[in-house]
């Protein structure tokens, strides 16, 4: 029994029972629907082996829903603890592990899985692309966050939550403060998924330097092709930091090693200097493929051409290399003089004119467009001025001697939820809603969609601006509760009461999902939003391969061109496509590693070492196949382009 | 015979060896950290940029253009967290 004990909860509450219970009775009844219906196969033969960029883009966009679900419940948890002051719902140890779970969650799980899900997506069809770079790769990168978020998922119900904050500072996440197992799960869980999206960095980079159409060159891609493009390159220089520094905050507390102590010469301060030279950077990998969705949603919906795109693409230019020279903002408080702090402002400060500069070129591309309010539209355009809003408190706080009022209080929090959400969030679910008839063939229902935006949007203004006030006044981030003399309750059940109507924009989501699922047409053109650029210009739904013909691009906007001045996209006749096998090594390997960080969390040495050997013998194993893929012969493509053209 | 010597290739590799060797040299001498130091970093640096160009081929395809930008860019994002973290955490810290 003692080998047990490891896997008990330090501090279970009866909410965690009842989860445990509740995940149990899932998998149950998963694993005996997938039974019922006979759809194992299925499952095995067109999603878990698949390489195809599409539904790999699918996959992750089932895992980025789910996750904001959880997410989400541990949101209101937080904010319902916080409504009434001295409340007890929630104990101390508990809102600690909520809210780290809440933020981890949230930035790893959910927004960059969405950002992977529409690039990998949308990218390559809008490229002309027939599938990534190295489509193998690609599904190991999404079994590697799938394990990932799901080891850091199953903490709380083995073994404990970690509690040390998302960013997980040192000394308190060392060993004599978190004695749990739960901030193990931390640093190995996102180390697995981390490798992932490093690998995703190198995939579409390689895919957008060397893959495009004939004809697209650099300054002809679309916006959101470049947003990624850039949010990649970020990718690859920000990640191995975050890896190195997960590495040696593994050790220190598995081993035993003396990087992040205060004693022995270890320095508790470089964690919180390698967290956020990842960290800054991080929301910046975020942000960018938002900024590229709105730029297609706000071109196509105001009908024109994006206004300035050159000083689009040299504004995220600028914005990648300044995401590297900031990270210090976010510690100001922490030890460094004036000087250091001032150089640090200044670059942050800096940084707010090429976001500006693209803040006008949206307004200009509105100016004078024939504006057409779909869902998209409406996010976008209840983006610009909630995101502006948030811009300005980051200048606020960039300042760093006003820093030292409101480092660590609502404020901050108020403020990167005010970028975040209708930032990053907002743009997910346009894109969403906007590329939604392109992967299932049927429109989302407009007029839930419209009361979903309006909802949050209304809900997010009540739950976030109290908070700038709460916070300006003293009420600190973290604290799990606080007394009645403070005043600051009746904003903060104000607060509560905008979650709680987040909360039911995003239950509306879900009911648009099955709601549009059962009644929308399903006879919609292959581009229902009249739009401009390839990804509109194939069939729905997208056949294997995309293209039948390689399109041929002139300017940022073929199809448009296609549409209006005779441009001809398909100039090549049909030849045989060859295209990539599917393969089960990334789902085994991705199970390997999962069996792998379960160890390394709970010290398992052995099987730690048997899945260690698991690993090298699948790479081992992958560089002896002889695969080179398949070829789909002319009279196949012409047999599915015919059934497919019929639909159009 | 000529074109079938990898002659570039061998050189690299004699001169690789040679700089490990030198780069061992901290070891077994007696000499002050930083001298140490500037030793191995230079060594150091050196050698990335022989794997980099003789090993692993940078520059000889037509995508060079953005190899060597990459290259310069990851240069530069490497030396700024370095610089930046010196100044942070003891240049600057009080
Ligand atoms: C329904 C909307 C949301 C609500 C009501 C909400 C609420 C909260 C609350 C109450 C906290 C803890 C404040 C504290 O006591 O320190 C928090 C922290 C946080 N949230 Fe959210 N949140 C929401 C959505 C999001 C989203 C979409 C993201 C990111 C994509 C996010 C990222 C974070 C992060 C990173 C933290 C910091 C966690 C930490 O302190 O370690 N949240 N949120
Ligand atoms: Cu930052």
């Amino acid at each position: 029994m003692e080998f047990f004990d490891r896997f008990a909860v330090p501090h279970p509450s009866p909410a965690i029972y009842a989860s445990m219970v509740a995940i149990s009775l899932t998998a149950l009844a998963v694993i005996a629907g997938l039974t019922h219906f006979k759809k194992w196969g299925y499952l095995w033969r067109e999603w878990l082996t698949t390489v195809d960029h599409k539904r790999i883009g699918i996959m992750y966009l089932i895992s980025a829903l789910l996750m904001l679900f959880r997410g989400g419940v541990d949101a209101i948890m937080l904010r319902a603890q916080l409504a009434t002051p001295d409340a007890k719902l929630l104990d101390a140890q508990h809102y600690n592990e909520i809210f780290t779970t809440h933020g981890v969650v949230m930035i790893l799980f959910m927004a960059m899985p969405f950002i992977m899900a529409l690039m990998n997506f949308v990218v390559p069809l809008q490229i002309g692309a027939r599938d990534v770079a190295f489509p193998r790769l690609n599904a190991l990168s999404f079994w590697l966050f799938f394990m990932g978020a799901m080891l850091f998922n199953i903490s709380f119900v083995v073994g404990g939550s970690p509690d040390a904050g998302w960013t997980s500072y040192f000394p308190l996440a060392g060993n004599d403060f978190s004695t749990s197992v739960g901030t193990n799960y931390y640093m190995i869980a996102i180390q697995i998924a981390g490798i992932g999206t490093l690998m995703t960095g190198i995939n579409f980079m390689t895919t957008i330097l060397k893959m495009r159409a004939p004809g697209m060159t650099m300054m002809k891609m679309p916006m959101f092709t470049w947003s990624s493009l850039v949010a990649n390159l970020i990718i690859v220089f920000a990640f191995p930091v975050l890896t190195v520094a997960l590495a040696m905050g593994t050790m220190d507390r598995l081993f035993g090693t003396n990087f992040f102590t205060t004693d022995n010469g270890g320095m508790d301060m470089l964690w919180a200097n390698l967290f956020w030279v990842w960290g800054h950077p991080e929301v910046y990998i975020l942000i960018l493929p938002a900024f590229g969705i709105y730029s297609e949603i706000i071109s196509t919906f105001a009908r024109r051409n994006l206004y300035g795109y050159k000083s689009m693409v040299y504004s995220m230019v600028v914005i990648a290399a300044y995401s590297f020279l900031v990270w210090a903002h976010h510690f100001f408080t922490m030890g460094q003089g004036a000087l250091t702090n001032s150089i640090f402002s200044i670059t942050t400060m800096a940084i707010a004119v090429p976001t500006g500069v693209k803040i006008f070129n949206w307004l200009f591309t509105l100016y004078k467009g024939k504006i057409e309010f779909t869902t998209p539209m409406l996010y976008a355009i209840l983006f610009i001025p909630l995101f502006t809003l948030g811009g300005v408190t980051g200048v606020m706080l960039a300042m760093s001697a006003a820093d030292y009022q409101y480092h660590n209080t609502m404020f901050l929090v108020a403020h990167f939820h005010n970028v975040i959400i209708p930032g990053v969030v907002f743009a997910m679910l346009a894109g969403l809603t906007y590329y939604w008839p392109k992967m299932f063939g049927f429109m989302l229902n407009e007029k839930i969609g419209k009361w979903t935006a309006w909802l949050l949007s209304i809900g997010f203004i009540l739950a976030f601006m109290p908070m700038y006030i709460t916070g300006l006044d003293g009420q600190a981030r973290r604290m799990y509760t606080y007394s009645e003399s403070t005043g600051f309750g009746p904003l903060n059940m104000v607060s509560f009461i905008g979650a709680a109507i987040m909360g039911i924009g995003f239950i509306l989501i879900v009911y648009n999902i099955y709601y549009s699922t059962r009644y929308a047409s399903r006879d919609i053109s292959a581009d229902p939003w009249d739009a401009r650029t390839l990804e509109w210009a194939t069939h729905t739904p997208v056949p294997e391969y995309n293209f039948a013909a390689v399109p041929q691009a002139d300017s940022i906007e073929p199809l448009w061109d296609a549409k209006k001045k005779g441009h001809v996209l398909f100039k090549d006749k049909f030849e045989k496509i060859h295209m990539p096998n599917n393969s089960g090594m990334p789902f085994i390997i991705g199970c390997i590693f999962f069996a792998w960080g379960f160890s390394f969390v709970f010290g398992l040495w052995v099987p730690l070492i048997i899945t260690t050997i698991g690993i090298f013998v699948t790479m081992a194993l992958r560089s002896f196949e002889k695969d080179h893929g398949h070829y789909i012969s002319v009279e196949k493509i012409e047999e599915t382009e015919t059934k497919l053209r019929g639909a159009k | 015979m000529k074109e079938l010597f990898p002659a570039k290739q061998v050189m690299g590799f004699v001169f690789s060896l040679i700089l490990t060797a030198v780069a061992l040299i901290v070891y077994f001498m007696d000499m002050s950290f930083a001298a140490g130091m500037t030793i191995l970093l230079v060594t150091a640096f050196i050698q990335a940029g022989l794997q980099l160009v003789v090993f692993m081929h940078a520059g000889e395809t037509e995508d060079k253009g953005a190899i060597y930008t990459n290259i310069y860019y990851g240069v530069a994002m490497a030396l700024i967290t370095i610089l930046g973290t010196l100044l942070c955490m003891i240049w600057g810290y009080i």
